[in-house]
């Protein structure tokens, strides 16, 4: 009974030009040119986008959410890296 | 609900319902509490994960069964306007479905062993989609009862502590409404009709009632799992809570249409607030739901011809990307050059 699944893709979505694309939920389709017209059929049925993306999941990286902690550690302690980190008197305005 | 196959004492251990006390289950249960999201490959205790698959595949099943009742009365349609509105309703029954299978993969599970398991009989789906759709009325009664009760239970999965199961929650919420809508507009046409559309809304009315009560799933004090889905925040409110919230609704939108209730225990309880109502034949539910309801065969048949009638298209396509694969590896200036 048990037969090939046609490869999963990812589905980004543009909702209008000047928004960057962003994930939307997943597919299966046989190549990319399917998945892009099964794209528009199941996520964009009620004008949600202007542009789609689709790429193959097994082409994406992720960061190891067990090593959320140290990876992501590094910026904690950086607290220099933002603007209330600097003290400048109530009397100077625009900035 | 559309989950109610998880609520039936059925003896089945393999989901624990006592809390872990690892540090891991410990740690899980905190950011649980702290209302954080889990997402895909985020620890989580093997329950939660097998519950999670559970009850999201039986939440697929019956977006993708629910479309046979329906499908039922596309070429009958009484116009091109009703025509045009029950296509794109069943075809955002089929987007649900897809939705909801693609966030059970997230957990490990593969598209095609959820659809064995369906079609070899193992997996459960609504009760409700068991019932036949005998009269154009039924397709009223359907988007405003069945769509209404399934909006009441999905509402609040908006809020489900697995993050990819919540986002497919948000996006079906989002599209569902339209589908009420849509029902409760051919039950208003056939109530202002002639006295025999009339009859026909009420017959509608009176059949499909109680089987949509059912859709809430067995009693609170009935329902196994319950209590381990609340702590998971799996299952945000109970059973039993939204059935009277459903019942409250309803109701009013009933008297509107001026259609009669079948249920002689129905009054409004001022002291409560609420309506009080007649007890569920759950004899019928566990039958149903057990597969002895009057259309369980016949939808079983229907989707498994309906897989291998379609197993050609997707041998087709899958040979078709191949070709051109091969094509494009064979000819690559070619290609480029076209
Ligand atoms: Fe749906
Ligand atoms: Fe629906």
């Amino acid at each position: 009974m048990s037969e090939k699944d046609w490869p999963l893709w990812e589905v980004f979505i543009r909702a209008k030009s000047g928004l960057a694309h962003k994930h939307a939920g997943s597919l299966h389709a046989a190549d990319a040119q399917m998945a892009l017209e099964n794209a528009r059929d199941v996520y964009t049925r009620r004008g949600e986008g202007v542009s789609l993306w689709v790429v193959p999941s097994a082409a994406i990286t992720a960061s190891d959410p067990e090593d959320k902690e140290a990876f992501f550690e590094p910026t904690g302690d950086k607290i220099y890296r933002h603007p209330t980190f600097y003290e400048i008197p109530e009397d100077v305005k625009n900035m | 609900m559309y989950t109610q196959g998880l609520d039936i004492k059925t003896g089945d251990t393999s989901v624990p319902l006592e809390r872990g006390d690892g540090q891991l289950d410990r740690r899980f249960q905190a950011k649980i509490d702290a209302d954080e999201k889990i997402e895909p490959k985020d620890w989580m205790p093997e329950g939660y994960r097998k519950t999670l698959v559970r009850q999201i595949s039986q939440h697929a099943h019956s977006e993708v069964v629910g479309m046979l009742p329906e499908g039922n009365w596309i070429t009958r349609a009484p116009s091109l306007r009703r025509k045009a509105a029950l296509l794109a309703k069943i075809q955002d029954e089929a987007g649900h479905g897809l939705y909801l299978y693609s966030a059970a993969e997230t957990l490990g599970v593969s598209r095609q062993e959820l659809i064995d398991q369906l079609l070899a009989g193992k997996a459960k789906y609504s009760s409700i989609f068991n019932y036949p759709t005998t009269t154009w009325a039924d397709i009223g009664a359907i988007g405003w009862l069945v769509d209404g009760a399934a909006i009441m239970n999905q509402v609040p999965l908006q809020r489900c502590s697995y993050g990819p199961y919540s986002r497919a929650m948000i996006r079906i919420c989002k599209e569902e409404s339209f589908h009420q809508r849509q029902g409760y507009e051919i039950m208003l046409t056939l109530c202002r009709g002639t006295a025999e559309q009339k009859r026909m809304a009420q017959d509608a009315l009176d059949r499909w009632w109680w089987p949509s009560l059912m859709m809430f799933g067995p009693s609170d004090k009935d329902s196994e799992h319950s209590a381990q889905s609340m702590r998971w925040k799996i299952k945000r409110v109970s059973n039993d809570e939204l059935r009277q919230k459903f019942v409250d609704v309803t109701v009013p939108q009933a008297e509107f249409l001026g259609l009669r209730v079948p249920d002689p225990d129905l009054r409004w309880n001022a002291e409560r607030g609420h309506y009080d109502f007649g007890e569920i034949d759950w004899d019928e539910f566990k039958q149903v739901l057990m597969g002895n309801g009057p259309c369980n065969r016949e939808r079983m048949r229907a989707r498994r011809s309906a897989h291998d009638n379609g197993r050609w298209v997707r041998e087709a396509a899958l040979a078709h990307a191949e070709k051109r694969r091969a094509r494009a590896a064979a000819a690559p200036v070619a290609e480029a050059a076209e």
